[in-house]
């Protein structure tokens, strides 16, 4: 019950939609130079690709292999409606084109998405697999509309400049994805907190009771697929007016893979993790593969060992310690009552046991760094023996010289990755312990908590409750009397 | 008439190839519902373990070692893996074949680097094995490789004859052959095993009722553990005799992966006999669009429809049916999934 669920994390304050506001308005002028806008630009746009994928595959449970055909298409549509607009067919402001790109996948998900939403589960994903193989060799057999290897241009500073926005400088471009950063995102939030999305999360969990309660699980997921193609196909069109480019690669299955990597790990059980996962791609892609040739190697590791530990990505992370400071917190504020001795025990035991997470914390981090430099050394040392241009020489590895001839060097790394591996084992088995222990107190404390409420303010629970609870909270009780 | 032969003969074989592909993942699926996006990626290691050991060992300890690692490492896999994440659903599992994908990809990469590597078939293995020649009234006759060179060499050696009467002849490749039979001796084990042996039994049983299966006392987990280990074992078997055939690079796991799961979806998820139907289809569909060189304009002309000129260049009509080869498949599966969601031998969902 205390135990604050995602989706109420979002809800209740409405003060984080208007600091993401302020952060989309704030962030060009702290982060000044063209490099620093350039990825703002992406991360924006980004954010509505992740978030749309993830209304699929985090409300809806539904993994599609071929999200970048829809924000993909949505910038060939957007290119294609700015050229006509460029050659003075008609007349619509610039600053609504995404729009267009937007559309245009919509419809484009209501035809493929009666293809692929019939099934659900791995059907599904392998549906879309093939229907983005099929748009993805189709973007190189039709070069009339796909633009052919070359891809298709534009000239974004077109027609009349509307109250003056021209969109020539990058940073009129950045305010306008931030404007639609912030309502895409606002929108797709609102739509699953609609019916339609509350029966979206109950398809997923349950489609047979959803169906059996007379609902039609396939007009749910296709009215979902639309939907989420609609926003991808904003993104696209953004991305054709940031870029003025749109060429074949981005219908294709490797960008389809980027969302499903990162916008796993940035995290499907929360509504912001998506956007994590946004802002990661953008850095990956930007800086790390500039770092690293083994760049690819790395993001796979990180992503096979996180769907094994790790499943709900980095958000969960981040909620997990939310609600267990606002657990913390709880029990601190909670006024002395009735039980006064066993609250204040409460709020020490469960602080204790915090603390206890925090120091486990640091060997983790320890361990951990001393772990990744291992690893990264040798996969480094592999991909310069493999790849390099001459293996004689010294590589640089984070400012030192190393050669990846070495033998001594190979033994000495691999001996020290194996140790470290095992101490990180044994430090993530105490982190885990030390949680389940934090989590443990908790729930007793809480229990006593809501048992004081339920007594003092409603008695009118159904009968079947009622019979539960007395035992519930007496165990509790007796937990606590016991320390 | 020898183009039509020798076209299903060259179908026949490259439908073959993707049921042995197909074979493992449909078997891995309709075992454990765990679809294994990785499936492609056991063929390359299947591709590249059989051309280590065929460079140390010869081929025939490729065919046999190749597969036996790829079935090794599939069982690794599952054992320290996969079934970690089992509770979580079907799209855990999904992704994280996913990101082996990935893995495998690069790890392919720092070992034997990015380009192709030199694979190649025994000498026995290569060149024709049967020349189709058809003569100017039609008649067929097959003239194989042990017969005498000088007979095929009176026969199509153009030089050697009139105008008039040029046979046509069409060589049909060995590893052609090679490949069917390797696929048909692998079909005919896997029935075996599945339907004659005690060990096929417990696998069929487990299939439908785990839990009674687990019961009576056999481990669901290791026989989980074992399927998936044949599954990729067949990947693996695949990759030594299609890399042989083809070509052994990197990249031969994304061209190949995506036409197995359209034949897995086409043929029905989880039936085998439906993968080998879809395989053949759509070995067939792929060669005859590359070998049948047309497009639509030949096409209207041919039928003496009155073309104006933007038709005749319009470039969607000009396309040939070589040129959406490629495509084709996924078309298939499409129209397929309209007229018949559940595949061709698939359960009604």
């Amino acid at each position: 019950m205390s135990l604050v669920t995602t989706r109420s994390w979002l809800t209740r304050p409405w003060s984080i939609w208007a600091l993401f506001a302020a952060v989309l308005l704030v962030l060009p002028h702290l982060f000044s130079s063209n490099l620093a806008l350039t990825m703002l630009c992406q991360i924006g746009i980004v954010s509505i690709s992740c978030v749309s994928f993830y209304l699929l595959l985090g409300e809806g449970g539904m993994l599609s292999f071929g999200h970048a055909v829809y924000t993909g298409m949505g910038g060939y549509f957007a290119i294609h409606a700015l050229n006509a607009w460029g050659k003075g067919a008609y007349f619509i402001p610039v600053s609504l084109l995404p729009l267009v790109g937007g559309l245009g996948s919509l419809v484009l998900a209501f035809f493929l998405g009666f293809v692929s939403t019939r099934q659900s589960g791995t059907t599904f994903a392998m549906i879309t697999l093939g229907t983005s193989e099929l748009i993805a060799s189709m973007a190189l057999m039709f070069s009339d509309f796909f633009g052919g290897e070359a891809g298709l241009s534009a000239n974004r500073v077109t027609g009349h400049a509307v109250l003056g926005i021209t969109f020539g400088p990058q940073i009129e471009v950045y305010y306008l994805i931030a404007v639609y950063c912030f309502l895409g995102v606002l929108l797709m939030y609102l739509f699953t907190q609609t019916p339609l999305g509350i029966l979206l999360n109950a398809v997923r969990d349950n489609p047979m009771r959803v169906g059996f309660i007379g609902y039609n699980t396939r007009r749910i997921r296709w009215l979902a697929f639309m939907i989420s193609g609609f926003f991808a196909g904003v993104a696209g069109g953004l991305a054709a007016l940031n870029f003025e480019l749109v060429n074949s690669e981005v219908v294709g299955p490797v960008r389809s893979g980027a969302y499903i990597l990162f916008t796993f790990l940035g995290g499907t059980q929360a509504f912001f993790g998506p956007i994590i996962g946004a802002v990661l791609l953008v850095l990956t892609t930007n800086l790390f593969s500039e770092l690293t040739k083994a760049w690819l190697l790395y993001l796979g590791l990180i992503f096979y060992i996180s769907v094994m530990y790790l499943p709900g990505g980095i958000a969960s992370v981040v909620v997990r310690h939310v609600e267990a400071l606002k657990a913390l917190t709880g029990l601190k504020s909670h006024q002395p009552g009735t039980l006064l001795s066993q609250k204040g025990i409460g709020w020490e035991e469960a602080w204790a046991a915090f603390r206890r997470i925090l120091q486990s914390y640091f060997f983790l981090l320890v361990t951990l760094l001393a772990l990744l430099a291992g690893v990264s050394l040798i996969i480094e040392m592999l991909y310069q023996l493999q790849l390099g241009d001459d293996i004689s020489m010294d590589m640089n590895y984070a400012g030192f010289a190393v050669n990846p001839m070495n033998l001594e060097l190979w033994v000495l790394v691999s001996m020290g990755c194996g140790l470290v591996g095992v101490l990180f084992n044994k430090c993530r088995v105490r982190t885990q312990r030390a949680w389940s222990e934090f989590d443990e107190v908790i729930k007793n404390h809480t229990t006593v908590h809501e048992e004081i409420t339920h007594s003092d303010t409603e008695n009118a629970d159904d009968d079947a409750q009622a019979g539960v609870k007395p035992i519930q909270s007496s165990k509790a009780s007796l937990g606590v009397s016991n320390e | 008439m020898e183009f039509l032969v020798i076209n299903v003969l060259n179908g026949l074989s490259y439908g073959l190839l993707l049921f042995m592909l197909s074979a493992g993942l449909t078997l891995i699926f309709s075992m454990m519902g765990v679809l294994n996006f990785a499936h492609a990626s056991f063929y390359m290691l299947g591709a590249y373990f059989g051309y280590m050991v065929n460079s140390y060992l010869g081929f025939g300890w490729a065919l046999l070692i190749a597969p036996l690692i790829c079935g090794l490492l599939g069982a690794v896999f599952e054992r320290w893996s996969l079934r970690k994440v089992y509770a979580g659903g079907h799209v855990p599992e999904l992704l994280l074949t996913f990101g082996l994908s990935y893995l495998v990809l690069e790890g392919v990469q720092i070992i034997w680097g990015r380009s192709t590597v030199a694979f190649k078939l025994p000498e026995s293995l290569q060149g024709p094995v049967v020349t189709l020649v058809s003569d100017s009234a039609q008649n067929l006759s097959w003239v194989w490789r042990w017969q005498d060179p000088a007979l095929l060499q009176s026969l199509c050696n153009s030089a050697l004859q009139d105008t008039q009467t040029l046979n046509q002849c069409s060589p049909f490749p060995m590893n052609r052959l090679f490949i069917m039979l390797c696929a048909l001796s692998m079909m005919a084990l896997l029935w075996g095993v599945l339907n004659f042996t005690r060990l096929g039994l417990i696998i069929k049983a487990a299939l439908t009722q785990p839990r009674m299966v687990e019961a009576l006392g056999h481990d669901v987990p290791s026989v989980f553990m074992l399927v998936f280990a044949l599954g990729t074992a067949l990947a693996g078997l695949a990759g030594v005799v299609g890399g042989s055939t083809f070509i052994t690079e990197p990249a031969m796991a994304a061209s190949v992966g995506s036409v197995t799961f359209v034949v897995v979806v086409v043929g029905g998820i989880g039936s085998l006999v439906g993968a080998f139907l879809a395989s053949i289809l759509i070995g067939m569909v792929q060669t005859f669009a590359v070998a049948i060189d047309t497009n639509l304009v030949k096409i209207l002309q041919g039928l003496n429809l009155p073309l104006n000129e933007t038709w005749l260049h319009n470039p969607i009509l000009n396309l040939t049916l070589t040129q959406i080869a490629p495509i084709l498949p996924y078309f298939l599966l499409v129209m397929m999934l309209i007229v018949k969601p559940s595949g061709l031998l698939g359960k009604k969902a």
